[in-house]
């Protein structure tokens, strides 16, 4: 078997007495879409800013392509091919769009000390192309400023691909998006894990978007994983309805 | 030295822990609950000096010498916090949804006014005040004899510390207060009179400054250059124990104060054959202690990782190379002021005033660099003005160096200043990257006053003349001419390289840049590095221009000149900060010869622009895309 693109093994942190992380491992291989779900409080976010390297982990570690990279810096693991993506989504509000693709791919180039050459050139045709990829080419001139937050969504899918990363961390990819935007982002995403082989991490409170589309979804409560399966296996899961419900029988696969 | 004399040192410094401590303390507290960081603070400090210096005879005359004292005290303190509250009415209020960098500038003003009031009230001189009854006597301790006095203070900082702690914990009002500075929204929510609540801490926290100077009165004199050293001192006390944290400023003040009685006691110390006299070098011992806990706990001692502070204002419109209009008004004017030399034929001062401008904008430009772009406001852009400047003085005077390599010694040392400085002051942002630069301008200041073997103490250095060609007033003014645009055009270029693009979209999103791949702090140091270095490039000019150079010229006074220039003129253009520093230099030239309160003035004039656009001057602007 290959080597997964990202495997976590016994992840663990602790807040205080407060469990946050507790013993979790999974792995993503490529061309995988992977969902990471649970309540509110599960882990999902530490977990996520743990492979990111925003957060440290007490033990355990994280490995991409075969390699350490626990505790890295964000920017190295960055540069070592992890795009990230915000639950708020976040560009740089002083450029136009395709400044915003232009930047990321000039930070993943390590050009970011070029001190003289103009920056309006570089980069410019692999960020147009980018835009196009994400169906931004058309606001490429745009201030970023002035996006609607749909398309602010789609530039920082195009900036987190600038990259060329084997890894995509996208916090709630859809959160703050309607139901149609919704169902085209996550196409969107699909058809690029597929075209690239990307393999992408998500979480999702948007059942609808995870069972409709996720390969294989993986459920945190409290901090310890408690499922890890297709959807098909997640859903009729009985822990992971008591996790979500407290056992009250209902069905998951509705939208909340 | 003996044991003793570090034992009665270690005592002296308590005493001046509690003063520290009280200034510290009520920053603390007014910035925990309404996030302004008080620049004005050392002013109400100096404030209740002059008031109880003022009070105490007037009081004795009535009701004899110990409860004049004691009533002089207690008096100032009242009043400062009256005054603290009045200021908060009538100011902060209409600037607590400001950007941050208007807050500062705003309560800087106050700082300049109260400065210039003070003057017009009380005058130059340094007043003292009168002895404290029944604690002017010494004890004997360890064949020492230690001021009464001195131990009061010492047990006086403890005490407060006690007393906050008890307000803060069993009262109403000080459960508003710490609730208010978790979390200020619920506290709104929940239906608390916050203006009521906000005026209050204002007053408390000014009282406890007024306090704190007023009981100075024993020790020393009252005099106008305290607000901003005991603001410097406030400052580090605050970075190093921790913004919010009231046992963290007395620890820090403990520890800032006891390493600096630490450096007195030690008096003359030998080392390989040198004798280093260690009591000069309480400044570098009080930086070095700041470095160390900034290095191995960024967050101050006590000190919480701030929240991500959401940028306030509306974000900026993209930067445009320019286009043909734009390019033939630069040219313009570079033809304009390459001719300048011709007018003084007709008017021999034009050279002058335009040498001046010239200076101003370069820089005005360098720090534009960091505000702008960088999206830090520097509150001591003054120290590598100063660096720059003594260093190209020291190389011209001293050592005899020709001028263009004495002028290149200056900005070689203004690079290195901003080289070492930068390191710590890149690892904070917003308030507190405005307080690091503050304290570390005050250190250069302070160093440049004290260091007399090489600085000239506040004399400064004299006969600072280039050589020829640069010795006519038009050598010079286009030798200045020639730097200043070769530094613009460095600018220029740096902003619409990568690098730039990379310091602003750190500025726009620090956590997008760095999950992009962007190492935020490198880009930070490096363009801290340059804007200190084109800054000491201004600094040595400047040196040369005069003459001279003092530790007047490089106060803080100059950090703030910058500031209001880069403001005038606009932080969003690149062009903004030329206009302000032609602007601001025309009118101090106009101003400044006519007025002594000329400090005073120009910080009402900070105050009406910050209240006339309190979201900042572009947006009173008619905004267009593609201007320069």
């Amino acid at each position: 078997m290959s080597v997964p693109v990202l495997e976590i093994s016994a992840l663990t942190k602790h807040y205080g007495g407060v469990h946050a992380l507790d013993g979790v491992s999974f792995s993503i291989a490529r061309g995988e879409l992977l969902a990471l779900i649970g309540p509110n409080g599960a882990g999902k976010s530490t977990c996520f800013n743990i492979i990111n390297g925003q957060l440290r982990p007490d033990s355990g570690w994280v490995r991409l392509a075969g390699r350490d990279i626990t505790g890295l810096a964000p920017r190295r693991i960055a540069r070592l091919g992890v795009g990230r993506t915000f639950q708020i989504a976040t560009v740089f509000a002083s450029m136009t769009a395709l400044e915003n693709v232009q930047m990321a791919l000039i930070a993943a180039r390590g050009q970011v000390f070029g001190l003289w050459s103009p920056a309006r050139r570089m980069g410019r045709e692999d960020a147009l192309a980018l835009l196009e990829q994400t169906g931004m080419a058309a606001l490429a001139e745009r201030p970023a400023a002035t996006l609607a937050y749909g398309d602010v969504k789609r530039l920082e899918l195009a900036m987190a691909l600038a990259g060329d990363p084997a890894l995509l961390l996208m916090d709630e990819p859809t959160a703050g998006m309607s139901s149609g935007e919704r169902q085209a982002m996550i196409a969107l995403v699909r058809q690029l894990t597929r075209a690239r082989g990307l393999a992408v991490l998500f979480t999702e409170h948007a059942m609808d978007v995870v069972f409709g589309h996720a390969d294989r979804v993986v459920v945190l409560a409290r901090g310890r994983l408690i499922a890890n399966g297709s959807v098909e296996a997640v859903q009729g899961d009985p822990a992971v309805r008591q996790a979500y419900l407290g056992g009250a029988p209902s069905s998951l696969s509705e939208a909340p | 030295m003996s044991f003793e004399s570090l034992l009665f040192q270690a005592v002296n410094g308590f005493a001046s822990a509690s003063g520290l401590f009280l200034v510290a303390a009520g920053l603390s507290i007014i910035f925990g609950v309404t996030r302004i960081v008080n620049m004005a603070h050392g002013s109400f400090y100096m404030l209740g000096l002059y008031l109880a210096v003022t009070l105490a005879p007037l009081l004795g005359a009535t009701f004899g010498g110990a409860l004049g004292f004691w009533g002089g005290i207690l008096g100032a303190a009242l009043v400062t916090a009256a005054l603290g509250a009045l200021v908060e009415v009538v100011l902060l209020r209409r600037i607590y949804a400001a950007p941050e960098l208007y807050q500062l500038l705003a309560t800087f003003a106050l700082l300049l006014i109260v400065n210039d009031a003070t003057l017009y009230l009380w005058g130059p001189e340094d007043i003292l005040g009168p002895q404290a009854p029944g604690l002017s006597g010494a004890v004997e301790f360890l064949g020492r004899r230690l001021p009464e006095y001195d131990i009061f203070l010492a047990l006086i900082g403890p005490l407060v510390l006690l007393g906050l702690h008890l307000l803060l914990k069993r009262t109403r009002f000080g459960r508003l207060i710490r609730a208010a500075t978790q979390d200020r929204e619920m506290v709104a929510a929940l239906g608390i009179n916050e203006a009521l609540l906000f005026t209050a801490v204002f007053a408390l926290g000014t009282g406890i400054a007024g306090f704190g100077g007023a009981l100075q009165m024993a020790r020393e004199p009252a005099n106008l250059a305290l607000d901003l050293s005991v603001l410097g001192d406030a400052f580090v006390v605050v970075v190093v124990g921790g913004m919010g944290s009231i046992r963290g400023a007395y620890v820090a003040a403990l520890l800032v104060a006891e390493v600096k009685a630490l450096c007195t006691a030690l008096g003359l110390v030998e080392v390989g054959g040198f004798t280093f006299n260690m009591s000069r070098l309480t400044l570098v011992a009080e930086f070095l202690v700041m470095a160390v806990v900034l290095v191995v706990r960024p967050h101050g001692l006590f000190g919480r990782p701030q929240p991500a502070q959401a940028r306030r204002g509306e974000a900026e419109a993209p930067l445009v190379p320019l286009g043909r209009t734009g390019r033939l008004i630069v040219l313009a004017a570079l033809v304009f002021f390459a001719g300048i030399p011709l007018l003084g034929a007709v008017a021999s001062y034009a050279p002058v005033l335009a040498l001046d401008m010239v200076i101003a904008a370069l820089f005005a430009a360098s720090l534009h660099l960091l505000m702008g772009p960088g999206g830090l406001a520097s509150f001591g852009h003054a120290a590598y003005f100063g660096l720059g400047a003594y260093g190209t003085a020291y190389a011209a005077t001293v050592l005899g160096l020709p001028t263009p390599l004495a002028f290149a010694v200056g900005m070689a040392t203004a690079a290195a200043g901003a080289v070492l400085f930068g390191w710590f002051c890149v690892r904070l942002e917003g308030v507190y990257f405005a307080m690091l630069t503050l304290a570390f301008a005050q250190i250069v200041w302070s160093i440049a006053h004290q260091w007399e073997e090489v600085t000239g103490g506040s004399n400064g250095l004299f006969g600072v003349w280039p050589d020829p060609p640069f010795d006519s007033a038009n050598g010079l003014y286009l030798a200045a001419l020639g730097v200043t645009v070769l530094g613009l055009v460095l600018i220029r270029r740096l902003v619409f390289a990568p690098f730039g693009l990379a310091l602003r979209a750190a500025r726009d999103s620090r956590l997008r840049a760095e999950a992009s791949g962007i190492a935020v702090e490198k880009v930070r140091w490096l363009a801290f590095a340059i804007a200190g270095t084109l800054c000491g490039a201004a600094g040595g000019l400047f040196a040369f221009a005069k003459g001279s150079i003092s530790p007047e010229a490089i106060s803080v006074g100059r950090s703030i000149d910058g500031l209001v220039m880069v403001l005038l003129g606009g932080v969003h253009s690149l062009m903004g900060p030329l206009l302000g520093a032609g602007g601001l230099t025309l009118l101090q030239d106009m101003v400044m010869r006519e007025s002594p309160y000329w400090r005073g003035l120009l910080g009402l004039i900070i105050l009406l622009i910050v209240l006339l656009f309190p979201s900042g001057l572009a947006a009173g602007l008619p905004r267009k895309r593609g201007a320069p």
